[in-house]
């Protein structure tokens, strides 16, 4: 197990490490390109290019929420070098779900959207969910992590918390005519999982700070 | 010089602008060259109309067995709208009995027993009783008709089906003064299908027109499309198709038609029945509450880069069945 742990963080922390995750991440935006040009996407591909872009944006989402809980329960240090990276390409997918809604949806038609995001609540909420994360991908960069100051900036890409609840909301409402919850509830299994550890966590945090176990030491950060 | 008079002359900007007289004089063969060539459009014309007779999608698919019928002479059977690709309206359906993606009912619906297959009539009737497929197929001629098939979803196809009006088979049962409407159940075999007894839905599937809306000439009694007998997944071996309403009010492989004076609860209406009304006619002007009904998405048209179309006002069989509706507020009756 340990063998295996030293394994895994060796080979994350390689000079592989990195651009092996980044072709990883590409795989799905290559494959649909792939398919969209090979006719490969059924006889509607307008509405699988929606669906799926959709579909890897909550897949890339609950990968980043995955990162620090792998990271401390698993002690796989290394995975800490991925989580910009990972936190990037959930905003890669995400832009790609909004073009493919705004081009075969809407036609680009920026009245039309906008009239759309504001009569319809579940792309409202999934906008939102955009909205938020634009500013989150706009302050990736190490200079923006110092401008705003390390506190103030992981206070503020907690957002993404906000974000997994609106993005299930979004998927929730999305299959809510059809009565269809059975992958939703699997995301929600998830993201309630990886969400539910935080809390959980920070709980037993206050709870030792309040006993004042000092001795455990260097559980939270 | 600007006012000329005939002292002027007969008199050109430039000579390169007078005709040769070799081409004047070729003008007369190019008329006759016009003529011929009109009369040839004519005749092609003809002959467009003579395989139209045959066929008005091209080639059979070849999957199923041949179901031969001969054209229909409804008002508004034809839409010129090109035919989908019998690929994409086979493998692109909503059939919730075989799974709730639309490519599961293609993968899944191999199980259906298709026979032997009866009909029950029941209800308000004089002649209730049951209807082997075969009498069905033989209780009047069968009709190719080719009808625009809109889904709540916002897309849509173009499919050439066979069969003939309902309101055949309801003369010859004979409704009672009291019936009202017409109830029709799909069958539900957790045997053959997977997927009942999952709880997307109550099952069995149950729709239902009023009966005057069943009695129009346009609702059809399907047994098979693009020439040939229905596959599985489109509703085998007997479906409705109402060209008007939204694709999920022409209920699959129907096993009874009920007659009755109370509106039935049809399968999504008692779902949600803030997004599915009981009458669900295709109409732009009424928005389902998740999405647009304004335009559709045409399947198999111009691929991915295609604009989706405008949607037409009962699917643009309004001046067939506008009258049905005079006078009721169709935002209300959704």
């Amino acid at each position: 197990m340990i063998a295996m742990r030293a394994l895994v963080n060796r080979g994350l922390s390689s000079p592989w490490g990195k651009p092996v995750w980044f072709i990883l991440s590409c795989l799905p935006f290559l494959w649909l390109v792939f398919a969209a040009l090979t006719d490969r996407l059924g006889a509607n591909p307008a509405e699988a290019l929606v669906r799926s872009t959709g579909d890897w944006t909550l897949r890339a989402l609950c990968l980043v929420l995955a990162i620090t809980p792998l990271r401390t329960v698993l002690c796989l240090t290394a995975l800490a070098r991925l989580r910009r990276m990972a936190g990037l390409f959930v905003y890669f997918y995400v832009v790609l779900h909004l073009l493919a809604y705004a081009w075969f949806d809407m036609g680009f038609e920026v009245a039309d959207i906008a009239r759309d995001i504001a009569k319809r609540p579940f792309i409202l909420v999934g906008f939102s969910a955009f909205v938020l994360l634009t500013p989150l991908a706009l302050t990736s960069f190490n200079r923006a992590i110092k401008a705003l100051g390390g506190k103030r900036w992981q206070a503020m890409h907690r957002l993404v918390y906000a974000v997994a609840g609106l993005a299930l909301l979004h998927f929730f409402w999305m299959r809510a005519g059809k009565n269809n919850f059975a992958e939703v509830a699997v995301y929600a299994l998830i993201l309630g999982i990886l969400l539910g550890w935080r809390v959980q966590r920070r709980w037993s945090g206050a709870w030792r700070n309040y006993f004042g176990a000092a001795a455990v030491g260097g559980v939270g950060r | 010089m600007l006012i000329q008079s005939s002292s002027d002359g007969f008199k050109h900007p430039v000579s390169s602008e007078i005709t040769p007289q070799s081409v004047y004089n070729r003008r007369r063969e190019l008329l006759k060259g016009i003529a011929a060539l009109t009369a040839g459009s004519g005749l092609a014309s003809w002959a467009a109309r003579d395989a139209l007779a045959e066929s008005a999608w091209g080639a059979r698919p070849g999957k199923l067995a041949a179901l031969n019928a001969s054209l229909s002479k409804v008002e508004g059977a034809f839409t010129m709208d090109k035919v989908t690709p019998y690929k994409d309206a086979s493998s692109y359906n909503n059939f919730y009995e075989f799974g709730t993606d639309k490519a599961n009912p293609a993968a899944n619906a191999h199980t259906l027993k298709t026979s032997p297959w009866s009909v029950e009539i029941e209800g308000m009737v004089k002649k209730p009783g049951k209807f082997a497929l075969e009498d069905l197929l033989k209780l009047s001629p069968l009709e190719e008709r080719i009808y625009r098939m809109r889904c709540v979803e916002g897309w849509s196809m173009v499919i050439p089906w066979v069969g003939y009006s309902l309101a055949e088979l309801i003369r010859k049962v004979e409704p009672l003064g009291s019936a009202k409407y017409v109830e029709f159940v799909s069958l539900a075999d957790p045997k053959t299908m997977p997927f009942v007894g999952s709880r997307v839905l109550d099952w069995p599937y149950v729709e239902g027109l009023r009966l005057d809306e069943a009695m129009h000439p346009l609702t059809l009694l399907g047994f098979g499309m693009y020439g040939e007998v229905l596959p599985n997944q489109s509703g085998a071996p007997v479906r409705l198709v109402v060209p008007w309403k939204y694709g999920f009010k022409s209920g699959k492989s129907i096993v009874k038609i009920r007659f009755t004076d109370k509106q039935p609860g049809t399968a999504w209406n008692k779902a949600a029945a803030n997004e599915y009304g009981f009458y669900s006619n295709v109409n732009p002007n009424v928005d389902h509450p998740r999405w647009s009904q304004a335009s559709e998405r045409r399947i198999g048209d111009g691929g991915l880069f295609a604009k989706k179309t405008k949607t037409l006002m009962f699917n643009g069989y309004e001046a067939q069945v506008g009258q049905l509706y005079a006078g009721m507020d169709l935002k209300k009756f959704y």
